[in-house]
């Protein structure tokens, strides 16, 4: 994953996302929560990548430094080949526009006293996009675009169902045009029934409006019915990367395996027949991690030198990162 | 074989000052020794309300209308809910576990200490064969260095292994039966299949019965032998697993269905087919079916006669639709 290429909207090398653990009267730096080790991946423009892993393995972490609400600890993230790893405030703030982003909970991410068609204004606002003649227009339009009828323009929050919140929430994230959405969790706080709901919706709004998703979530299922390729993280580093059929088809590292076997299939047969890796122990502290490769104490796999050798995260060919000394 | 507890149109509802809640609208179910069943429905569609009211465990403004609850021959709806009878099935003989391991276990007690509580009450067990047990128990369950972290509060324990604990504590009184609503919601993936695999191991090894509550088919589909399929208060269908999953004939199930990925499903293969609208407010319930808004099977029938019962579509199928929605259509 070298040179920035030309269709790589994001480009995130050797990231690391460290926060400091302060301890006792006068805050003594004691250690680090490792949220995130040592990552590198792309985006593609237009594509979607889908980021899975357990919680707490530095999923929000990663997506909150690519819309740089955190200054990376080193590492370098470009956005439309621009290198923002360092950007202050000031020279962001017209490439923020770009990225949008959605979060997981639909009842907290929106101020309860603020009218929807205000919280979709919002960013409107701040990035000057609109006068007041034209806001009614757009926001309205926002809302069509997501499927709410624009009469509802003037409710507050709790008004709506979770679903439309959700939606709500979308519209947001959309209103200036970015070409970027950062998805963090964005239909797991809702019921099975409204979650194709807002899966499709995402899915249209792609292909209407030529965005490039990462899409952040725990349920690999989900996870792979919507990406094209999908990075699998496991306590701040990833451990494998393929588009999303040869993760299901051909999963090369053994945490992957495992994760995919814990996933129950809604289909009696399949599960009466089907092979089930369960896992030892649990994930270990990201404030101290194992050392070599972080998987290393619950893997089956394992052998001395994997407790002390990092194993790079390498291209096994045709764009099959995997992040494992045993494959 | 025989039912171990038996639902029998059981009705609870909520009398709150917005109006009634009809959370439980004439609910049965049963589950056989040694056999694990499956709740499954959306949030709010009653499911817990339903084994809270088995156990009687309905606090005001709810209140079970009608209905009973056969346990070894007996309606326990009758018994005194403080009684010392229903005291001994609740929590004995019938184990529950809960979703959020934190509100369940107290905090300022220590795992031993609520671990031997159960065995002293239930098992009249003395304090040092209790502190046994529980160490017993605490190691079958999983947790490492039992005997050491037997003493541990419920704050040193990760959410995976208080989960473990709870687990331990449904077992300790040798139930008949364990209720388990939600157990893995708030735990990750890879440990929810080690908690369910222990689950699951437990239960056949020692012959209880389980009641799996949940919201995921996936979980219902590895575990259950049976499944029953809940919508705004009532069973909407029920059957065996595989009959379930291959055959499902109400629009809700079949809904359902379509609408969830599945893994291992190609990027723009399959698109999902969600269900329209939402759960109806169970305050302001229409007289006809509630899925009604949201079918796409509706028939004149459906818009104009109430709500249909549970109806036999095959050895031990039954929906609770007016239309034959073909196999496999
Ligand atoms: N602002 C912060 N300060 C200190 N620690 C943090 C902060 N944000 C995250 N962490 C820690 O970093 C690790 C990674 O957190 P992160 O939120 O990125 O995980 P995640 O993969 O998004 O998990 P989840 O699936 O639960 O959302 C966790 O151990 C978390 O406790
Ligand atoms: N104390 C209460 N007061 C009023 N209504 C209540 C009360 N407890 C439950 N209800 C209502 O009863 C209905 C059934 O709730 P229940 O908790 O059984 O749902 P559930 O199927 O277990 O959902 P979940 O999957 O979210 O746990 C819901 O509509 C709920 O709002
Ligand atoms: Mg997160
Ligand atoms: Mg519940």
């Amino acid at each position: 994953m070298s040179d920035a290429k030309n269709d790589h909207m994001v480009e995130v090398q050797n990231l690391k996302m460290y926060f400091p653990i302060n301890r006792g009267l006068l805050k003594r730096h004691v250690g680090d929560i490792k949220a995130v080790d040592d990552i590198s991946f792309f985006i593609k423009n237009k594509e979607t990548l889908g980021l899975v892993g357990e919680s707490g393995c530095g999923k929000t972490t990663t997506g909150r430094c690519i819309l740089r609400l955190y200054k990376p600890t080193s590492g370098t993230i470009s956005f439309s080949g621009t290198d923002i790893s360092h950007m202050r405030d000031k020279a962001l703030k017209p490439l923020r526009r770009n990225m949008g982003a959605i979060f997981q909970d639909p009842y907290s991410s929106l101020n309860p006293r603020q009218t929807a068609g205000s919280i979709i204004s919002d960013p409107l606002k701040i990035h000057n996009m609109a006068s007041k003649k034209e806001m009614d227009e757009m926001i309205s339009e926002l809302f069509k675009m997501v499927g709410l009828d624009p009469r509802m323009t003037d409710r507050v929050p709790h008004e709506f169902s979770g679903g439309q919140r959700q939606r709500i929430g979308i519209a947001r994230a959309l209103a200036c045009q970015p070409s970027l959405v950062i998805c963090d969790e964005p239909i797991s706080a809702l019921d099975v029934s409204i979650q194709a709901q807002i899966i499709n919706l995402l899915e249209e709004l792609q292909e209407g409006l030529g965005l490039t998703y990462l899409f952040i979530a725990h349920d690999l299922a989900v996870v792979q019915h919507i990406s094209d390729r999908v990075a699998v993280m496991y306590l701040g580093r990833i451990m494998e990367l393929t588009s999303s059929e040869e993760l299901y088809e051909n999963p090369l590292h053994p945490y992957t395996q495992a994760l995919l076997s814990a996933i129950p299939l809604p289909d009696p047969k399949a599960e009466k027949i089907r092979q089930r890796i369960v896992l030892k122990g649990e994930v270990p502290s990201p404030a101290n991690p194992p050392p070599g490769c972080h998987f290393h104490p619950r893997c089956e796999l394992a052998t001395s030198d994997c407790n002390v050798e990092i194993p790079p995260l390498r291209d096994i060919g045709g764009g099959h990162y995997v992040a494992c000394l045993r494959v | 074989m025989a039912a171990i507890l038996e639902i029998d149109n059981l009705t609870t509802n909520f009398y709150t000052e917005y109006g009634t809640v009809k959370a439980v609208d004439g609910v049965s179910y049963y589950v056989d020794e040694g056999e694990i069943i499956g709740l499954v429905g959306e949030s709010g569609c009653g499911k817990s309300v339903s084994v809270l009211s088995a156990m009687q465990l309905i606090q005001t403004p709810g209140k079970i209308d009608s209905g009973r609850v056969i346990f070894d021959g007996e309606d326990i709806l009758q018994y005194d809910s403080k009684g010392e009878k229903m005291r001994s099935i609740r929590g004995g003989k019938i184990a529950m576990i809960f979703q959020e391991p934190m509100t369940s276990l107290n905090p300022v007690l220590s795992i031993c200490r609520q671990l031997t509580e159960a065995l002293e009450i239930h098992l009249d067990m003395d304090i040092q064969s209790a502190r046994e047990r529980a160490i017993e128990l605490l190691s079958m369950v999983g947790v490492p260095e039992a005997a050491v972290r037997i003493d541990d509060f419920p704050h040193q324990f990760s959410g995976g292994m208080r989960q473990r604990v709870m687990i331990a504590m449904a077992l300790s009184c040798n139930p008949a039966l364990i209720i388990a609503d939600e157990p893995t919601t708030a735990v990750d993936v890879t440990t929810q299949a080690q908690l369910l695999e222990l689950m699951n191991d437990l239960v056949t090894r020692l012959n209880t019965s389980l009641i799996i509550v949940t919201h995921n088919l996936g979980v219902v589909a590895r575990y259950a032998q049976r499944i029953y399929v809940m919508y705004a208060g009532r069973i909407i269908e029920s059957g065996p697993s595989e009959e379930i999953f291959e055959n499902p004939r109400h629009p809700y199930t079949i809904g359902l269905m379509r609408s969830i990925p599945r893994l291992g499903e190609k990027r723009g293969g399959r698109k999902l087919i969600p269900i329209d609208g939402m759960p109806p407010d169970l305050i302001f319930m229409p007289p006809t079916c509630a899925f009604l808004p949201r079918c796409t099977y509706k028939t004149k029938q459906c818009q104009e006669e109430p709500w249909p019962a549970l109806r036999q579509v095959g050895e031990k199928h039954r929906t609770a639709c007016f239309v034959d929605i073909g196999e496999k259509e």
